[in-house]
This record gives structure tokens, C-alpha cells and sequence, in this order.
């Protein structure tokens, strides 16, 4: 039987560093959607509790499990959950999504600003705070946003679209970086 | 613009697909009158002023809308989802 050999979407393309920010993949054991049936949402949040110790995340906010899974809102009736992968939860449809989505963390003083030359959120301080999250654009690329941190942001792609994302995320880093560089 | 998602918040437009008015909501029974579906697929009214429109928040919560919209001054006055106005009825 053939041996298969699994690559990282951003294989041989991340990590990149320009100015003061950082680029790197993000990679979680897992990344599992959990979407409550109409009418089941208390119980699958309590379900969720039990099994990472977070709930089921409020529209637009994000919850921390104690074994360091994070369940981030992802739209409508959904979150995803990163960590280690979810068994089946009673009144909920839960689908495995490692492989679909390719995830890209930014991390430094100009995090927000390389973003907002991609992005049309609300990326201000007090209005995109740390633990909130969105799904939004980067590009014409449909992507899960989050700030987890005060300038660490996390971004999810569909994996198809990882390449493009990366190279959206360079120019803009060089763009802010050639700025910053003018200023002084 | 700018559209007030009840889920997402204030969102830019380029986010959202516009369907068409919330008469879409209405659907005639399976065994209406002929006239009854002419009306829903194909009459509308063009109003001056106030409508309601559906939209779905396609690049983000995926969520469809009833959005109020004034077609003079195209200022957006509110939206809700689209399944609260339907379970409303």
C-alpha cells in the first residue's frame, strides 16, 4: 500500500517577516465545525463544556477550553473548534474541517494595519478587541478572522485559496513596512 | 454603505448579495392560484421611499436579512434576520 505523505498548505511559503510583523502557519491537531440543530443550542453549549470546558461562543466572541482548545464563532449556528479533534455531540451536526481551511497567524505592532489593507472590518482597538472574531474578506478571499491577542491575529482561508492569502499577506506586510520606513 | 448585521454588526456593503424585496418571504401555497404565483415571481411594487429587501451576508455570518432601505436616499434604517421575520408571521 502506498505510503501517503501529508504537506502543509503553506509548505515552502510561510513563515515570512517584513518590517515589524511576522507571518507563520497556524496549525491545530484539528479543526472541527460544530453547528447546533434549531432548539439545541443549550444543550450542545453544555455539551462543548463538557468536553473542552468552554461554551458554545456568543456571535462574534470566541471561548478558551481548559486543555487550550479555542471555539471561535464562524457564522450563522456554527463554531469551529481548535484543538484536539471533537467526537460526535448529541443535537449537532460536528464535521472534521482540518484539511479544508489553511490558518495563518500575524503577529507584530503593525499586525493591525497590514489587516486593514485587506480586510473591511472595524479593526480599531476598542472595537476588534482581543477573543472577538468575524467572518469577513481578505481580499475577495472569504476568511474567518480573529484577534488573539493585543497584536496577534489569526486568519483562516479556504486551504484551495492558502497560496493567494499568503501572498496578500506579503504585499501588504512589505507596503506597511516600506511606510514605516518613510516615517523616520 | 453600510449594512447593520444583527449577528456581525455594522458591515461594508461589498460583504452582502442583494436578493430582490421581502415579498420572497411570502410564499404562496403549493396548490394557490396561478395568479397568486404571477404575483410573487413577478409583481412588484417600485416604491419612492421605504422598502424591505432580502440580503445574505454572503462573506460573513452567511446569514439572509430583511433589510429597511429608503430607494431615495438609499440610507439603511435596520435589519433583522430574515428567519425571525419569517417565524414572526
Amino acid at each position: 500500500m502506498a505510503e501517503l505523505i501529508a504537506t502543509h498548505p503553506f509548505d515552502g511559503i510561510l513563515p515570512i517577516r517584513h518590517g515589524n510583523c511576522a507571518a507563520a502557519p497556524f496549525q491545530p491537531d484539528a479543526i472541527t465545525s460544530v453547528a447546533p440543530y434549531p432548539g439545541q443550542e443549550a444543550a450542545v453549549s453544555a455539551a462543548l463544556k463538557d468536553r473542552i470546558g468552554a461554551p458554545f461562543p456568543a456571535p462574534g466572541r470566541s471561548t478558551t477550553g481548559a486543555d487550550g482548545s479555542l471555539a471561535a464563532w464562524s457564522g450563522l449556528d456554527q463554531c469551529f473548534v481548535f484543538g484536539p479533534a471533537l467526537d460526535a455531540i448529541d443535537g449537532a451536526a460536528v464535521t472534521d474541517q482540518s484539511d479544508a481551511w489553511a490558518g495563518i497567524e500575524i503577529v507584530g505592532e503593525d499586525a493591525r494595519e497590514v489587516l486593514a489593507r485587506l480586510s473591511p472590518l472595524d479593526l480599531r482597538p476598542g472595537v476588534f478587541e482581543p477573543g472577538h472574531t468575524a467572518r469577513s474578506l481578505i481580499g475577495h478571499m472569504p476568511a474567518l478572522i480573529m484577534r488573539t491577542g493585543d497584536a496577534v491575529y489569526l486568519l483562516l482561508v479556504f486551504r484551495s485559496m492558502a497560496a493567494t492569502a499568503a501572498h496578500e499577506i506579503e504585499t501588504a506586510m512589505k507596503g506597511v513596512a516600506a511606510r514605516a520606513s518613510l516615517a523616520t | 454603505m453600510r449594512i447593520p448585521c444583527p449577528l456581525c454588526g455594522e458591515r461594508d456593503a461589498r460583504e452582502f448579495t442583494p436578493r430582490g424585496h421581502a415579498t420572497l418571504l411570502d410564499r404562496p401555497d403549493v396548490d394557490a392560484q396561478p395568479q397568486a404565483w404571477h404575483n410573487y415571481l413577478h409583481l412588484r411594487d417600485n416604491p419612492a421611499g421605504e422598502t424591505r429587501e432580502l440580503w445574505h451576508h454572503t462573506a460573513g455570518c452567511t446569514a439572509w436579512l430583511v433589510v429597511q432601505r429608503n430607494t431615495i436616499t438609499h440610507a439603511i434604517t435596520g435589519a433583522s434576520l430574515a428567519r425571525e421575520a419569517g417565524h414572526a408571521r
